[in-house]
């Protein structure tokens, strides 16, 4: 079946999903990209699909920014959920503008 | 743009003419809600705390305390004390009246001679002020008078996609209008706090805002937390969030795009007009309970899985984009923005409907959580009770 799904930059390689989704259907992506997704497992409803293969450690992208990295291979089409990304943790020194003393 | 209010000597004008009636400490809370009960126009508040509490957590309960007393759409102020609570009655009363002349009369239950006393003399009261609020008349104030507090809570995917930029519009819209408008939770501004900072109208105001990033996962580590162990919460995951940095992404999004012009600690009063934030939890109720104290008229909430909670003078309007939460819900919602993940709506559009709902609500208009009188509250803590 087809279903839809929302890409909100064209950066992202996630899409969420706006109903649950079975192997095999072609899901298409509109939004802030465009996309189609040929779904390797199932998927609830809201939930997200990787648009690409995204290797161990790499990067995991949504609203073209990092929502964190891979803990395992995923394939394009699975399910990108808790279970195989993970946050990664923040290097506040780095953001600072002004020298810490001044805030 | 105008709205009906309630004029008040000091600040801003209210949307609502409660008679408060509020409790010192947790040994109050019960007396207070069967004087409420006695009288139509009056609200309750329920406090767990107000005794065995560091000077710290004091602290905090007084700034909620106070402030939920000066919020603009209290008329007046019933306060029940006990006798032996950390801040007594009379104390309570004289830090009220030395920021606002709104009429207040406190009660001590152990002074009284204990609970059918304090109730006989606090129903009178309240009995009175409500009578004289029932006389007030409503007046037009510009939208320049009006300050929304912004809250999601039960958040999922569909937040971050459609209803919270939706509320960003409305703020952005709002401010454009020369109102106020505060988002508050800072843990969910971590992994998203860069965009957010982009906002802010100065580098000291983008430095603040990673500095409270910075100290909030600080404070949680040195308690042994880890701040993404319990966020996002099951529920968000169950919802199709992953990662804090996926929520907080989502979240900052109600706060619209306008310049940030002012950082507040929690439950403080704003100085400044425009888009503002505040350095809250994520915890939904307790950073409502902290906008309500810090004088906002209205607050809007968005969630995906769906929420009763409301607050005793502060009305909640609950808006969602998860169409099976709206239908399934549909007695604790009260806007529908399904269209948005449709694609029929556009941010736009979205942002301009919920102007006319909020605007509804300022003129009095009740929200579902304020038609049931739903009073939750919850006040931040620092450290154990001693």
């Amino acid at each position: 079946m087809e279903k839809r799904a929302i890409l909100l930059d064209e950066k992202d390689n996630v899409a969420t999903c706006t109903s649950e989704v079975r192997p095999g259907d072609l899901v298409k992506c509109s939004g802030g990209g465009s996309a189609e997704i040929a779904a390797a497992e199932e998927i609830p409803c809201w939930h997200k699909i990787a648009r690409t293969a995204i290797k161990k450690g790499d990067r995991v992208y949504k609203y073209g920014e990092v929502i964190g990295e891979a803990l395992a291979e995923i394939q394009p089409g699975a399910w990108v959920s808790e279970k195989n990304i993970r946050s990664i943790p923040r290097d506040y020194s780095r953001e600072y503008l002004l020298t810490k003393g001044e805030v | 743009m105008e709205f009906y209010g309630y004029r008040r000597a000091e600040g801003r004008p209210g949307i609502r003419n409660h008679v408060l009636i509020l409790p010192t400490c947790a040994c109050g809370s019960e007396t207070c809600r069967i004087v409420a009960s006695q009288v139509r126009g009056a609200v309750n508040i329920v406090f767990n705390t107000g005794c065995s509490d560091v000077a710290a957590n004091t602290a905090m309960s007084q700034k909620v305390l106070t402030g939920f007393a000066w919020n603009p759409n209290v008329y007046g102020v019933v306060i029940i004390g006990l006798g032996c609570e950390t801040v007594p009655h009379d104390e309570l009363r004289k830090k009220i009246q030395a920021q606002t002349s709104k009429p207040v009369v406190s009660f001590g239950i152990q002074e009284e001679g204990g609970t059918l006393k304090t109730i006989e003399k606090a129903v009178r009261a309240a009995r009175e002020m409500a009578a004289e609020a029932g006389q007030q008349q409503k007046e037009a104030f510009p939208m320049s008078e009006f300050l929304m507090g912004i809250e999601c809570g039960g958040s999922d995917a569909t937040s971050g996609i459609a209803s919270n930029p939706a509320v960003g519009n409305l703020s952005d819209r709002l401010i454009d209008l020369g109102a106020s408008t505060i988002m508050s939770e800072s843990i969910e501004w971590i992994g998203g706090e860069h965009v957010l900072a982009r906002r802010a109208a100065s580098p000291e105001i983008h430095d603040q805002i990673i500095k409270i990033c910075e100290d909030y996962e600080r404070h949680l580590l040195a308690a042994g937390q880890d701040c993404r162990a319990g966020q996002p919460t099951p529920g968000n995951k169950a919802g199709g969030l992953s990662t804090l940095d996926e929520k907080s992404l989502g979240c900052i999004r109600k706060g619209g795009t306008r310049p940030i012009v002012e950082v507040l600690e929690q439950a403080a009063r704003p100085t400044k007009r425009g888009a503002i934030v505040m350095d809250t939890a994520g915890y939904d109720i307790s950073s409502v309970t902290s906008m309500a104290a810090a004088g906002c008229q209205a607050i809007i909430f968005t969630t995906g899985r769906g929420t009763p909670t409301g607050n005793a003078i502060v009305p909640v309007l609950k808006v969602t984009a998860n169409e099976h939460t709206f239908s399934w819900m549909e007695d604790n919602m009260d806007v529908d923005l399904s269209a948005i993940i449709r694609g029929e709506w556009s941010l736009e559009e979205s942002g301009a409907r919920l102007l006319e709902k909020i605007h509804a609500v300022a003129n009095g208009h009740l929200t579902k959580a304020e038609a049931y009188g739903f009073s939750d509250i919850a006040v931040d803590h620092v450290c154990r009770f001693v």
